[in-house]
């Protein structure tokens, strides 16, 4: 697949303090990736370096083969569609106004914008003023505008603050919509349980630094994320205990009320504990949890992880 | 060229939109129009006098107005922008900052050109209306060279207001910016010539370096270019000393307000391709 983003080993700087810290990353064409970290990881830094707001300070990144704050970045942003982060508008003009504009600096017809207003289902309120719409009329405002000219690049930052569930279950779809289109779509975003199921790979940052990079299923692996197994057992599971398939686990078993047994199983001992489980008369229950893309970060933010560290790429 | 003239576009129905236009109109014809009513009111006289006394005052009065209005329009061009989420978007749209900020800069010296035109005009109709016998070519050209002369003066602090706008990382840095700018050239400039003047007492090097120095504000640009034609009599003594008798070409002086209004611009460009958003 060809690499759509390229960064190599870019630092930025301000004065003394460092936002982004010899990083290297690529993002492939026609996935969704997740660039994912705290406040202030150098999320949005990436964002902006990528469309070319602001310079490295070290290193190269290229955006479609091109250099954002090059001479080709004006025909670059062309193909990129973008929602920055808590986007803002312009408040004394109606929705209406506000696309017509936008689709104009785009070279796009207004029709094509009222259009998307009514996918994003801001009908109602396209004659509306910007100030009477609310924090989730406004992101779908942003992501209307973000598909004026149909981009072949999309970078999504925190796209889904602000929407409720039925918007933000709309939103993944398009999402999708836009991938099985043959389109990259970046989303920056905290909401890691929220984002994971969407996700083909991921980039994790800390403070600057690449932790990891990945599809989140490698990368879990390559962290050695146990899975977890809750067995439901009624009577008196305890004598289960000094069984020897229990009794190797890495991290003792766990026993909670109402006869539920709690395993913390490697990745690879999964199938081997559950045979033995299926076995067992009294078993009544069972659930497989795998490791959350949410516990991944954690155990990420805690070892502070090693650059590249689970890359399948 | 589709870019910035679809930013300036904006810009110029924002200002009617935003009541801008109206109120600056209102006040250009309000300030012009007592001016020139009660502009002789210290010689005892009330009601539209000399065509060269209103003309004299008017081109005062813009001296001190246009520049002041010019910078509040135009003092948060970018900051403002920047202050409220939308240059970040902007600027990843297919547009360079040159289309942006030349959008910008069009589309405010528009609205303001429109409202010198406006509300001077008004001024200027009244006028021509109560004293018939001015209705001159001569009167008719002095007045086309005030108001196009004072909508460049307009466009260069407006270049002024888009240089601070780019320099300053906040709005209200760029608003006491832009309040400290207009001070100096319209109030400190003049004031230290003068003292100057005052205390030399109008040496021979002076009387050769004074008519330069005027130029180096486009203010003053903006008052020889409407006052060395109508001479001492209508009370233009005091700046005029300044000059001291050069003849002026009126292309070098409208090239040195064209400078003004270019000058500041080209600065700004030049800082908005290096300011981080």
């Amino acid at each position: 697949m060809l690499n759509v983003i390229e960064i190599a080993d870019v630092s930025k700087r301000y004065g003394r303090a460092v936002v982004l810290d010899h990083v290297s990353a690529s993002v492939c064409r026609g996935e969704i990736v997740g660039l994912l970290g705290h406040n202030g990881a150098g999320k949005t830094t990436v964002i902006k370096l990528a469309l070319g707001l602001i310079r490295p300070s070290t290193g190269e990144i290229r955006v479609l083969g091109a250099l954002p704050d090059g001479r080709d970045g004006r025909r670059l942003r062309r193909k990129i569609g973008y929602l920055p982060e808590n986007v803002a508008f312009y408040g004394n003009l109606t929705g209406r106004e506000v696309i017509a504009y936008l689709a104009r600096l785009r070279n796009v017809a207004e029709a094509e914008g009222l259009a998307l207003l009514e996918r994003m289902g801001l009908h109602d309120a396209i004659d509306k003023g910007l100030r009477t719409y609310s924090k989730g009329m406004r992101q779908r405002l942003g992501l209307a505008q973000a598909l004026l000219g149909s981009p072949e690049l999309f970078f999504l930052d925190e796209p889904t603050t602000g929407l409720d569930p039925i918007a933000t279950q709309q939103f993944f779809e398009l999402v999708r919509g836009l991938r099985e289109a043959g389109k990259t779509i970046v989303i920056s975003s905290h909401l890691l349980a929220e984002l994971e199921a969407h996700l083909d790979r991921a980039i994790i940052l800390k403070e600057g630094r690449l932790v990891a990079q990945g599809t989140p299923a490698a990368m879990k692996k390559a962290a050695g994320m146990p899975v977890t197994i809750c067995a439901r057992l009624p009577g008196k599971p305890n004598g289960l205990l000094g069984e020897p398939w229990l009794a190797d686990l890495p991290t003792a078993p766990r026993l909670k009320e109402r006869g539920m047994l709690e395993l913390a199983v490697p990745a690879s001992r999964k199938m081997d504990v559950l045979r033995h489980l299926m076995n067992l008369p009294t078993l009544a229950d069972v659930t497989v949890k795998e490791p959350s893309l949410a516990r991944l970060y954690a155990t990420i933010g805690k070892t502070g992880g090693t650059e590249g560290d689970g890359s399948d790429a | 060229m589709h870019n910035i003239l679809t930013i300036a576009r904006k810009e110029f129905r924002d200002g009617f939109r935003n009541r801008w236009t109206l109120a600056i109109t209102a006040i250009f014809a309000a300030l012009a129009l007592g001016i020139a009513y009660f502009g002789a009111v210290t010689s005892g006289r009330v009601g539209f006098t000399s065509f060269g006394a209103t003309l004299a005052s008017l081109t005062t009065l813009g001296s001190f107005v246009i520049p002041l209005i010019s910078l509040l329009i135009a003092y948060d061009t970018i900051v403002g922008e920047d202050d409220g989420g939308t240059l970040q978007l902007l600027l990843a749209y297919p547009l360079s900052r040159a289309e942006l900020a030349a959008g910008k800069f069009l589309g405010h010296s528009a609205v303001l050109a429109t409202a010198i035109v406006a509300g001077f005009g008004i001024a200027v109709v009244a006028y021509e209306v109560m004293m018939p016998e001015v209705r001159t070519l001569a009167a008719w050209t002095a007045i086309g060279t005030f108001i196009f002369s004072a909508s460049l003066l307009g466009a260069s602090f407006v270049g002024l207001a888009c240089l601070i706008s780019v320099l300053a990382r906040e709005k209200a840095r760029a608003a006491g910016l832009a309040l400290l700018v207009w001070f100096a050239l319209v109030v400190l400039f003049d004031l230290v010539l003068l003292a100057v003047l005052v205390i030399s007492r109008g040496n021979d090097i002076e009387r050769a370096i004074f008519p330069y120095l005027l130029m180096l504000n486009p203010i003053d640009v903006f008052r020889l270019i409407n006052l060395v034609g109508l001479g001492n009599g209508a009370g233009n003594a005091v700046f005029l000393a300044m000059a001291a008798g050069h003849v002026y070409q009126i292309g070098v002086l409208y090239g040195a307000l064209a400078a003004w209004t270019l000058a500041p611009f080209a600065l700004a460009l030049r800082a908005f391709q290096t300011r981080e958003i």
